[in-house]
């Protein structure tokens, strides 16, 4: 049994414009130890379906369906007191942003043992002893001192470095880490994602890390969900995903990305942009930007396959498989060839 | 925080040397006389002459300005050539009206004033808090609209008009409230029976109320504006995903947060109080600064009314003060940097 | 001295071909940090830019990097003379401009452009992209209304968007149209050089992939130069000829791009290539970054000598905290500010922390 089962994910937003759909039908599950990319451009529904898991959208104006098993328990149907108990003690989570996400008015101290005395019966100086211990753990220097700071004394860095602290003081089971390195610099992503590393070779939790930088996932994640407008189009293991990938968009994905390991004289772009979620095209999503488009694209909207030959590789697309190996290997080709000569 | 502390006041003196000199200068321009007012019936050119000398008004603006100031001043030059003590109390003049000393009239009247503002300072955030708050939580409901149409009319009605309803409904109609009239808190003037807490209390509740509902209308506005945004905040989100309850998510995170720009309003409404309240002592009868300036006003009476211009901006310019320590007190970004 | 010798590394290593359009020299710009209850007291500056020199050639592209707080977007700024500098000068097309007037800079504004990160906030909301786009035209005063009209719907077929958008508002355009008509503004009036200040930073990769084919189109068929301002390694590598790595407010290394990407001189600069994640998972987990420690030091109070000397792994105590380095020739036109240059490029995590030769002689 998976240590998340989520099935049939929908999540829809009432607006005065009509009903966004959000979260459209998303399955996928995670085990303990393992790390799942989410992939996807903004709007694509991979925050989205975080919060969802988390109970973290708002409750007015929203439509939530499906299930998501935590530990054989559906998060979405139990209590609001159960799921606070299993919020930020079993499941914890990591924001984008960590210039906004702490409170400026309170002490980082506090922030941190308000996590624990939430959800363990210890004393505020044990609380505080523990919150010290994960400052040091997650490399703030001089934790001693800083934890009577405020988050405004610290740099974007070491707040994300709090807020990570914040997350694994209960020890939980899954970790949710929602665009963790995209506000930072690169040398400071390094330290973070290098950080998370080895805290889960450490605690052994499950990360589901959301990001739109493939170099994040290709690096950081075994398994991939690729997600456009709403949809999971394709999933699998990462080696398969970035080896063989098998659906147009995210040959779109790799070919739109500039990288240090291969020359490219020109960016294969993705013309168009995302579609609205109020109202998605017809068939397929992607039809509309998709090169390859078919008749049936615009009809029938494609169910996620099994790719022949992989195993749990799925992708969502018309096309029949010989195009598409020919595709992907043209791809990656293109850009082996072409790093050679780089 | 010293520095800071040290150019507000240099603002503050530059400010109240603004506030004085117009106030001086305007008295000046306008064609009017006390002296007629002193002599009354007797409009002779002798009388005139001897209440303009008697009065100091026969002497140029910047002399008159000068003795104004130096009265102010708490050291006494003249006393330190005759051998006195240097130290005296700073003092605002004598009326032109009653002759009565300008600091007792301001004595009497700030505390009737004080008691006004401060309690209805009080009454507004005892409305506007907790309606604020509820509405922000449930946006577009009925208690949201509620409050909305009582912004309007709150924003839109004058005190004055707000008060001869209320003193025409509750006191002339229905007699639960006294017709006006005001009560000291502590003793009771001699020969009246009015005074005490109590009877303070309940003559000045529909004044409360009436001087409260502009600010709580626009109070209530804002903190709904603020409690809203600072729920849409990515911290509280955070909170919610620690696992923390609605309520201690309320309380710790989302409260204190929305709170601190009211604390700077208020610092500031409170100074803009003092202007309002000569509406409401006016209407209501109450013997403070609002009711007195405006008799001196009537009378050409200089020395009162430049008394409590000067005792006004040195009360709003000390309250600010209070205020922005206060807030470098709550807020540890402000008090760090 | 430090900083003379700079110019003079600059002046030896750069190869004077004559069709530079823009030269920079010892570019400075500090902002004061005044104390003081009535009068203001300077008591200190962040030096945001401190001494930069670099030039760029006709019709290339110059990428600068850096992370946030290098000084490379108030250094752009300096260039286009919305911030006055503190020192230095700037030469474009052959004139001095430092020091020129609001007037004298007028006729010069239309030959130097620029497009900004954020393609919303750098459009104004109440103005139809008709009239964005033509307002610099309308500016420099360039053609009748009939003609402008027509241009602007030239520029905008030009750029990828439907000249028929003319009439509608910035919030109709997502993301990506909207830099479009960024760049179509800053094309209306024929400039010579567009500094790009993170055009693609805000985009997703896809649309980000649309834009940068977009420039380079441009580029090859106008003739045009930029300098194009990025923190992503990945991007300003596709789109750069040249490249300039920027730390605290200075130059750290710079050169030609496949020399940079594929022997980088300065730790800095390695430890930037071994941060960025390679999309490739057998690749990428085979790298292993430099974690460089800590973070960037407030430029209000640079650390003494070599600026990256409290990070950097090679530092040795007594030299790179006592004398700063120049920018030492590498050949090629290749310059590092650095006593112990890499030696080759990748390294091991041990050669990167042991510098095998000796400092290079001054």
């Amino acid at each position: 049994m998976a240590l998340l089962d989520v099935r049939d994910l929908k999540t829809y937003f009432k607006t005065d414009d009509g009903i966004v759909k959000a979260v459209d039908g998303v399955t996928f599950s995670i085990e303990k130890g393992r790390t799942l990319g989410i992939v996807g451009e903004s709007g694509s529904g991979k925050s989205v379906t975080c919060l969802t898991i988390m109970g973290l959208n708002a409750k007015r104006n929203t439509i939530t369906t499906g299930e998501a098993l935590f530990k054989e328990q559906d998060l979405l149907g139990m209590g609001m007191r159960r799921l606070r108990q299993i919020r930020g003690n079993d499941i914890a989570m990591i924001f984008q942003d960590p210039m906004t996400s702490l409170n400026p008015v309170h002490k980082i101290g506090n922030q941190l043992t308000e996590a624990v005395l939430l959800h363990q019966d210890v004393t505020k100086k044990q609380a505080r002893a523990r919150a010290l211990e994960l400052l040091k753990a997650v490399g703030i220097p001089r934790a001693e001192r800083r934890v009577d700071d405020y988050p405004h004394q610290f740099s974007g860095g070491m707040r994300q470095r709090v807020m990570i602290a914040m997350a694994l003081i209960n020890d939980p089971d899954l970790l949710i880490a929602d665009e963790p390195t995209t506000a930072l610099d690169v040398t400071t992503q390094a330290q973070i994602l290098n950080l998370m590393n080895k805290l889960q070779e450490e605690f052994g939790s499950a990360i589901i890390i959301i990001t739109h930088d493939l170099g994040v996932v290709a690096e950081t994640a075994d398994d991939v969900l690729v997600m456009y407008a709403a949809e999971v189009v394709e999933q699998g293991p990462v080696n398969q995903i970035f080896s063989r990938p098998h659906m147009p968009y995210t040959w779109g994905l790799l070919g739109s990305l500039p990288r240090l390991d291969a020359e490219t004289e020109r960016l294969v772009q993705i013309t168009g942009q995302p579609p609205s979620l109020l109202r998605p095209p017809s068939g397929c999503r992607f039809h509309p930007r998709c090169p390859y488009v078919m008749d049936v694209c615009k009809q029938t909207d494609p169910p996620l396959k099994p790719v022949t030959g992989d195993i749990d590789h799925y992708a969502a697309c018309h096309l029949d498989e010989e195009t598409k190996d020919r595709e992907a290997t043209k791809l990656l080709a293109g850009m082996v060839a072409e790093a050679r000569t780089g | 925080m010293i520095r800071y502390l040290i150019r507000r006041l240099l603002w503050a003196l530059v400010l109240f040397f603004a506030v004085t000199v117009v106030t001086y200068v305007i008295f000046f321009l306008i064609p009017a006389d006390p002296a007629q007012r002193a002599c009354g019936q007797l409009q002779t050119q002798q009388c005139l002459e001897q209440a303009h000398h008697f009065l100091g008004l026969d002497r140029p603006v910047y002399v008159q300005y000068g003795k104004f100031f130096g009265r102010l001043l708490p050291f006494d030059f003249n006393g330190l050539a005759h051998g006195h003590s240097p130290i005296k109390m700073p003092s605002l003049g004598i009326s032109f009206a009653n002759r009565q000393q300008v600091n007792s009239i301001v004595g009497g009247a700030a505390p009737v004033t004080a008691s006004l503002v401060f309690g209805g300072a009080v009454t507004w955030l005892l409305i506007s808090i907790p309606i604020g708050i509820l509405s922000a939580l449930r946006p577009r409901s009925l208690l949201d609209r509620g409050a909305m149409m009582f912004v309007l009319i709150g924003i839109s009605a004058h005190p004055v008009w707000i008060g001869l309803i209320f003193l025409y409904l509750f006191a002339f109609k229905v007699h639960i409230f006294p017709l006006g009239e005001y009560c000291n808190m502590i003793n009771p003037p001699v020969g009246t029976s009015c005074g005490g807490p109590v009877q303070w209390f309940y003559h000045l509740i529909l004044p409360w109320i009436t001087f409260a509902i502009l600010f709580a209308a626009l109070y209530v506005r804002m903190i709904r504006a603020n409690v809203i945004e600072t729920l849409n905040e990515d911290y509280v989100r955070t909170a919610r995903a620690k696992g923390a309850p609605e309520s201690k998510v309320m309380r710790s995170h989302v409260l204190r947060n929305a709170m601190l720009p009211v604390v700077t309003m208020l610092g500031m409404d409170i100074a803009l109080g003092l202007g309002g309240a000569i509406f409401t002592e006016n209407v209501y009868d109450l013997p403070g600064l609002g009711r007195v300036l405006r008799l001196s006003l009537d009378n050409f009476d200089l020395p009162t009314t430049q008394g409590i211009v000067v005792f006004g901006t040195v009360a709003i310019i000390a309250f600010n003060l209070i205020v922005d320590l206060l807030y470098a007190a709550i807020d540890p970004r402000i008090r760090l940097s | 001295m430090a900083v003379s010798t700079d110019a003079q590394a600059t002046e030896q290593a750069r190869p004077r071909t004559g069709n530079e359009l823009l030269i920079v020299e010892d570019l400075k710009k500090h902002f004061p940090v005044t104390r003081g209850i009535i009068f203001q007291k300077e008591i200190a500056s962040v030096k945001a830019v401190d001494g930069v020199s670099f030039s760029v050639r006709e019709g290339e592209t110059l990428g600068v990097v850096g992370e946030s707080g290098c000084g490379k977007s108030t250094m752009a700024r300096c260039v286009m003379r919305l911030l006055e500098p503190t020192g230095g000068q700037i030469i474009f097309d052959g004139r001095d401009i430092t020091k020129l007037s609001r007037a004298a800079m007028r006729p010069i504004r239309r030959e130097m452009m620029m497009i900004f990160q954020d393609p919303y906030a750098s459009l104004n909301p109440r103005k139809r992209v008709g009239f964005i786009v033509a307002e610099a035209l309308e500016v420099h005063k360039m053609g009748t209304d009939a003609e402008t009209k027509r241009r602007v719907q030239e520029l905008l077929e030009v750029v990828g968007l439907n000249p028929e958008h003319y009439n509608r508002f910035p919030h109709e355009f997502s993301g990506g149209q909207r830099q479009r008509i960024g760049v179509a503004r800053a094309l209306a009036v024929n400039p010579k050089l567009i500094v790009c200040d993170e055009p693609v930073s805000a985009l997703d990769v896809s649309v980000q992939a649309q834009i940068l084919n977009l420039l380079k189109d441009l580029q090859r068929d106008f003739g045009l130069t930029y300098v194009f301002i990025a923190h992503d390694l990945n991007v300003v590598r596709h789109i750069s000829d040249r490249v300039m790595v920027m730390y605290l407010g200075q130059v750290s290394e710079l050169a030609d791009r496949v020399t940079l990407y594929r022997e980088p001189k300065h730790p800095y600069t390695g430890a930037l290539l071994s941060a960025v994640p390679i999309p490739d998972p057998v690749k990428g987990r085979e790298r292993k970054p430099v974690v460089l420690e800590g973070d960037v030091p407030s430029p209000l109070n640079p650390p003494s000598a070599c600026r990256f000397h409290p990070r950097c792994p090679r530092f040795r105590e007594g030299h790179c905290d006592v004398e700063e380095p120049p920018l030492y020739p590498m050949g090629d036109g290749h310059l590092a500010k650095c006593h112990y240059p890499l030696e080759h490029w990748p390294l091991t995590e041990e050669e990167f922390r042991q510098p095998g030769r000796q400092a290079v002689a001054t």
